[in-house]
């Protein structure tokens, strides 16, 4: 049985509360979409997407590696882009629309087809790196319909144990069902 | 309804109804059954009991894993190994991981679950031989159950797949047998186990049992985790070994939106290594990371050199040499058989060679953290990944005062150990921010500790710098007849309350081939002095000594002119055992001999002289497994590319194929790209490397894009898989690159010493 991380998001604007006092008035602030939710970010407009991912929405799919976007384990999907959200400001957010690892499924828990790859692949060890490679991946098959190991090598996200030569089978074979879905 | 097997005079199983219909069995030591668990809590309370399995009345099947997980794939195997012996359906099995076992008797604490530790591939060796038998227990009471419903003797039903099934063909399921499972009569003794030639589970390949829950995200990590409102903290620690803070500005730190208090933290001292604060630090506490992180920023904080500069590691290198040209100095003699002096006297012929070693880091993909929750008059919540919960509760109850019913201690999967969670200091470092006196407002808000990669790669427990000098006495039949050894390192048992003739045991294997091999054998240990930081890494204390003694067998084999393939075998001789004093002998010589020849067959071996590219092999013993490399690199203008790399190993029996290849493939990289390319340095007194920049664990060229495994079918009880693949796999690179580009590389990492040298 899974252990479930904490992910209550609270979408904006804040239901309101017939016993709290009056809203305050409505501060400015960022607006962004994040899995199909709209989100505003009041806060320091210099914080990093990854913290206000994982410390304000709780979405803590994406993780912390290093700071300085060499790692990979912090990717998500930004407009179609995979970006590393450990260098990437909120004030660059406004009106983005970004895509994290839990928004990947359906919403009848259906897997998207990299993340059953993974599965069918086994490619998991300690599994910390593993959201922002299968990010890292459909953001390379939105791209590539058919990756070739130079392409692959190309995302350069690390896998501390070493997982590499099932991450790349996984990904070949999230191409074929990718493929094959839409045939 | 409720009964014990005893196993032994102080284990025994136990076992009872749960709730709603669910029978459940646990591991119980003689001191926990001074304790009962109240029968009603079994049901909803289960985390409490034990590595111990629940047959729930809808037919799913929890089974509890003692051990952490940190990638070693150690739930979905312990959970295999018990679903096995009881024929559950693994499809309705669901595996959850164990907290710390903890009871009080006395006041003193009783780990219920036994060792609890992850590290050194202990897990399964000791799993095998206890937690099958809580399985075999639970299919005994089913069928017993299964025997009173179908009115035939239980020695007519066989178990399989979650059902009970009669001779006759009919069948009930193990959900419907729970209940009445659980009122059962004890057996007069522990059940017999499985035949082998009956296994549906173990040696078949199964998927990580997390795996849904990480790739979707919703495994929470200790870093994922929270109680309550947490506070997060980041610590600014001083970076010189023994310094001191020289300023710092609170005010400013304080000044950042969201923090909420800037509290300093002085080590501890008369603590062992890795029990306790490291480093002098200030802690800044904020609402976010990213408030936290802002605040530590602010603060600019700059340190004072201690009164002992590190020096860097040319110098500990040069005292290495000097010791070894000193007569007077005297080395820990760890092994030493017949007379090495006089069969050099003797000798036709006689080699030396001397390899240095780096110190590295372990950078696990998830830097240490920790959540803490006190309340200072009654508990303490502690959620920590660690390879070692008992260690973590002994730094809880030391800085806390509290009986061991008032700690809780949580161990959620681990995002990589290696080592590194085998040392409790970053849970020290969360204790002390909870007990430290702070603002009323913010007294009661549990914590949560946050490493930044910068803080993992200047605050690890380094694996030691190492200096091995290598010297082979050869006879006229071109046999290595004498043997010495001298190595010199920083020990990591340095502060861990070892005696000082014992220092050397976290460095080197007494017994380790080619010891029992040449009948005259000395192996000497110097101790280096440096105020680092060392721990255990990987595989230690077999990993650099395998580089320098499977490195030097490939030097004397070429100064031979001899195949160094079959120069192995022949070192290696008649099939025997080697008496082996450390956890896992005795050595079988011919399984060794196996696993050479099957790396050696899969590269294609016979290809050796003539092949352009370059040929290397290496073997090892590594805790009770036998592990060789082969490896094929082809020589570049600019160095190497890794083409092949095949991994065998003879482990006994396999839990899990699918684990074990992927601890095998993973070791190999680790080790390589760590050979490659790693290494941390000193300078100025303290670790120069900052991030992944210039610790690059980067896989990309020359890395192999697979690496190939070849894996013993055996039924030898199982060893583990965690750490086994590192040792031969630098040396068995080395060994290749020698042949792709006739350069011998002895010192790591190796890309910048060939490049020195070509």
């Amino acid at each position: 049985m899974a252990q479930q991380g904490p992910t209550s998001p609270v979408p904006v604007p804040a239901a309101q509360d017939a016993k709290q006092p009056a809203p305050k008035p409505v501060r400015e602030g960022i607006d962004l979409i994040v899995n199909e939710k709209r989100y505003r970010h009041t806060g320091d407009p210099a914080m990093p997407l990854l913290w206000y991912l994982r410390d304000t929405l709780r979405l803590t799919g994406a993780k912390y590696g290093c700071d300085q976007g060499e790692c990979g384990f912090c990717t998500v999907i930004v407009d179609g882009k995979a970006v590393a959200s450990c260098q990437t400001k909120m004030e660059k957010m406004a009106g983005k629309r970004v895509t994290t690892v839990e928004g990947l499924a359906g919403k009848d828990g259906a897997l998207h087809p990299v993340q059953q790859a993974w599965i069918d692949e086994d490619a998991v060890m300690c599994g910390f790196c593993q959201p922002g490679q299968i990010m890292a991946a459909v953001d390379l098959l939105s791209r590539q319909k058919n990756p070739s190991d130079a392409d692959i090598d190309k995302i350069g996200n690390l896998c501390r144990c070493g997982s590499y030569g099932r991450i790349r089978k996984a990904i070949k074979r999230a191409a074929v069902a990718m493929k094959d879905a839409k045939a | 309804m409720s009964g014990e097997v005893r196993l032994s005079r102080r284990r025994f199983l136990k076992y009872a109804a749960g709730a709603a219909g669910a029978l459940v069995i646990g591991i119980g030591t003689a001191e926990a059954a001074d304790r009962p668990v109240p029968l009603a809590l079994l049901g909803d309370s289960w985390k409490q009991l034990g590595p111990y399995l629940r047959v729930a009345a809808d037919g799913r099947v929890f089974i509890g894993v003692r051990d952490p997980d940190n990638g070693e794939g150690t739930a979905t195997s312990l959970a295999r190994i018990i679903a096995e012996e009881m024929d559950a359906d693994w499809n309705q099995v669901v595996v959850e991981p164990l907290g710390l076992g903890l009871e009080a008797g006395n006041g003193e604490p009783k780990f219920t679950y036994g060792r609890q530790r992850s590290g050194d591939a202990t897990s399964i060796p000791a799993a095998w031989a206890d937690l099958r038998q809580a399985g075999a227990l639970a299919r005994w009471l089913l069928l017993q159950a299964a025997a009173r419903r179908l009115g035939v003797p239980a020695d007519q039903i066989r178990g399989e797949a979650g059902m009970a099934i009669a001779a006759d063909g009919r069948k009930v399921s193990y959900a419907d047998l729970a209940t009445t499972a659980a009122g059962i009569d004890a057996p007069s003794s522990a059940p017999p186990l499985k035949q082998p030639e009956r296994y549906r589970l173990v040696g078949q390949p199964a998927g990580d049992v997390d795996a849904r829950a990480v790739v979707t995200g919703t495994l929470a990590y200790a870093f994922d985790d929270t109680i309550g409102e947490p506070l997060v903290v980041v610590l600014a620690r001083c970076p010189y070994p023994g310094g001191t803070l020289d300023q710092a500005d609170r005010k400013a730190a304080s000044e950042v939106k969201g923090v909420r208090a800037v509290i300093d933290i002085t080590p501890e001292s008369g603590q062992a290594a890795g029990t306790a604060v490291q480093s002098p630090a200030l802690a800044v506490l904020a609402d976010d990371t990213w408030a936290a992180l802002s605040g530590r920023a602010a603060l600019k904080a700059t340190w004072k050199p201690g009164p002992n500069t590190e020096p860097p590691a040319s110098t500990l290198e040069q005292q290495a040499l000097d010791l070894f040209g000193n007569d007077e100095a005297t080395p820990s003699i760890v092994r030493n058989d017949g007379d090495v002096a006089a069969a050099r006297k003797k000798a036709a012929r006689s080699l030396e060679a001397t390899y240095f070693q780096p110190w590295v880091a372990h950078a696990t993909a998830e830097t240490p953290s920790c959540i803490v929750r006190l309340d200072p008059d009654t508990s303490i919540t502690v959620i920590a990944a660690t390879q070692s919960p008992r260690d973590v509760y002994a730094v809880v109850q030391r800085m806390t005062g509290f009986k061991p019913e008032q700690i809780d201690i949580r161990v959620p999967r681990g995002g990589g150990g290696f080592g590194r969670r085998l040392q409790a200091d970053y849970v020290a470092e969360a204790l002390a921010v909870a007990l430290a006196k702070k603002p009323d407002e913010i007294r009661n808000r549990s914590l949560k500790l946050l490493w930044t990669r910068a803080d993992d790669l200047a605050h690890d427990y380094y694996r030691p710098l190492a200096v091995h000098s290598l010297n082979a006495s050869i006879d006229r039949k071109k046999n290595i007849v004498g043997w010495h050894q001298r190595m010199a390192s920083p020990s990591a048992l340095v502060g861990r309350n070892t005696p000082d003739n014992r220092l050397w045991q976290s460095e080197v294997v007494p017994d380790a081939l080619p010891a029992g091999l040449v009948p005259n054998y000395r192996s000497d240990w110097y101790p280096l002095s440096s105020q680092l930081a060392r721990g255990d890494w990987r595989g230690s204390p077999h990993v650099t000594p395998t580089f320098a003694s499977e490195s030097f067998v490939d030097e004397i084999a070429h100064a031979l002119k001899l195949n160094p393939l079959d120069f192995r075998l022949s070192l290696l001789g008649e099939p025997r055992q080697l008496p082996y004093g450390a956890r896992g002998g005795p050595i079988d010589t011919a399984r060794m001999a196996n696993v050479l020849k099957l790396a050696a067959d899969k590269l294609d071996w016979s290809r050796w002289l003539r092949s352009e590219n370059g040929l290397g092999i290496a073997c090892a013993y590594v805790f009770g497994a036998y592990v060789a490399h082969a490896i094929e690199v082809a020589p570049r203008q600019d160095g190497i590319d890794i083409v092949r790399v095949v991994c065998a190993a003879d482990v006994g029996r396999v839990i899990n194929p699918l684990g074990l290849e992927a601890q095998l493939q993973g070791a190999t990289m680790d080790a390589l790209s760590t050979a490659l390319n790693l290494a941390i340095t000193v300078k100025d007194g303290k670790v120069q490397q900052t991030g992944l920049r210039d610790y690059a664990l980067s896989p990309t060229q020359p890395m192999p894009n697979a690496v190939e495994t070849v894996i013993v079918p055996s039924t030898a009880s199982p060893a583990g898989a965690s750490v086994i693949g590192v040792p031969s796999a630098a040396p068995a690179l080395a060994n290749a690159v020698f042949r792709a580009t006739a350069v011998r590389v002895r010192r790591l990492p190796l890309l910048r010493e060939l490049a020195r040298l070509r």
